[in-house]
């Protein structure tokens, strides 16, 4: 595939980049709001709509920007957008605002918006830019449903908050499916991403490991590493 | 009183801002290596946070409420904990250079820590005074420190340990983040 076509820019975001598992980008969204599958719909689209934004502003404003302030400057471009859309979804979203609460706001800091206004947006053209943007947040959406869907699945036997599996009823002595709760709560979260990080570890060992290596949560391996740019940024 | 120590303890333990709040885990994942670095991490965001809620506080309460722009909090808090982290950065550097050298390398990187923003904005949903929101700013980073020294103690004890090779690192780190969340579930009783 060409680089930088919008098909191109879409398939990096969702496979070969994915900020989830590849990247390890943005834990902290990932990990609060994961107890069902809806809710990481919710919170990927929002991400993903501020993203795509985020990024064609950047892109358009690349060469306006002078080089020592950029970082203020996309910090301020990404708060306007998500004070934009906490205030779309209050109006029109009543429940997801609710169930997202406070990791609205908490966008603004999200490592993966940050890092791809700095890794691609300031350096690519517009529409390459927004298409980098729609993937990144597809691929960010894709992961963060599928943790959901784990724990909401172990912890409660459903999905999408439909009662796949049936659960025991002690009370009425039918025999079923007993939730393990622990994966809706704060632990769970914890086990969940362990496993899937392992598992990643797993497949990787051995093949030559190109960019990121999430073994490693010193270098790149979190968001520690988008801190680092950030200082190199603000020191100029 | 009675209502500032109910907040200093559900925010330092009972709801303990890395193990069940989610916030911060960035520096907690990154910088619990050793004992030390968690520890001078743990004062930089002791320092910053309490300084911010102070600061978001005063402006939130005094300049956003009376002119009513409190739709802008999200963007008016981030710029104010980047301005107010490096200005803390140059007054240490010139003032106090012994703490500037135990916690300089870490302020840098609190600025993109969610936890300075999220505490910023909890004060706020809370509805917390200026004091009220500066002591829960307080607690919530003895809370982070807590945390993130127990990490670094736990992580110096399983380097020696054999661990399968496809758990080593961050996997390893997150398993026992969970052990630590249940662990710090027993303190949901105290309030």
């Amino acid at each position: 595939m060409k680089a930088n076509t919008p098909s191109e820019r879409l398939f990096n975001g969702i496979i070969k980049e994915n900020p989830t598992f590849v990247l390890m980008l943005g834990m902290c969204p990932t990990l609060a709001i994961t107890t069902s599958a809806s809710n990481g719909i919710g919170m990927g689209l929002t991400t993903m709509v501020i993203l795509a934004a985020s990024n064609l502003m950047i892109s358009l404003l690349r060469n306006f920007i002078p080089d020592k302030v950029r970082m203020p400057a996309y910090i301020v471009v990404v708060a306007s957008f998500v004070t934009v859309v906490q205030l779309l979804l209050q109006g029109f979203i009543p429940s997801l605002y609710d169930a997202l609460g406070i990791y609205i706001p908490l966008i603004v800091v999200n490592c993966i918006i940050l890092g791809r206004a700095e890794a691609y947006a300031s350096k690519n053209k517009p529409i390459a830019s927004l298409f980098d943007g729609i993937g990144m947040g597809l691929g960010f959406t894709l992961s963060i449903t599928c943790i959901g869907a784990v724990r909401e699945l172990i912890g409660a036997g459903q999905l999408f908050g439909h009662q796949i599996i049936p659960v025991a009823d002690a009370a009425a002595g039918t025999a079923g499916y007993e939730p393990v709760t622990i994966f809706i709560l704060a632990p769970g979260a914890f086990f969940v991403l362990a496993f899937l990080s392992a598992f990643q570890n797993k497949f990787r060992l051995g093949a030559a490991k190109k960019g990121i290596d999430p073994s490693n949560p010193d270098c790149g391996g979190s968001c520690a590493s988008c801190g680092n740019t950030m200082c190199k940024g603000k020191r100029g | 009183m009675k209502e500032l120590a109910l907040i200093i303890v559900g925010s330092a333990l009972v709801n303990n801002v890395v193990l069940s709040q989610f916030l911060g885990l960035c520096p907690f994942l990154g910088v619990s290596k050793s004992i030390e670095t968690a520890a001078g991490m743990g004062g930089a965001v002791i320092f910053v946070i309490t300084l911010s809620s102070l600061v978001t506080g005063l402006i939130y309460n005094y300049v956003l409420v009376p002119l009513d722009l409190t739709y802008l909090q999200t963007i008016v808090f981030i710029l104010i904990i980047a301005a107010l982290v490096q200005f803390v950065e140059m007054f240490l550097k010139k003032a106090m250079p012994s703490l500037y050298k135990a916690l300089g390398v870490y302020l840098p990187l609190i600025t993109t820590n969610c936890a300075v923003l999220g505490v910023a904005i909890i004060n706020v949903q809370k509805e917390y005074s200026v004091l009220q929101g500066t002591v829960n700013g307080f607690a919530t980073a003895a809370g982070f420190t807590i945390a993130i020294v127990l990490m670094a103690g736990i992580r110096e004890k399983i380097a020696y340990n054999d661990i399968p090779k496809a758990f080593q690192g961050f996997p390893i780190v997150l398993l026992t983040a969970g052990l630590m969340a249940i662990a710090f579930f027993g303190f949901s009783g105290l309030i």
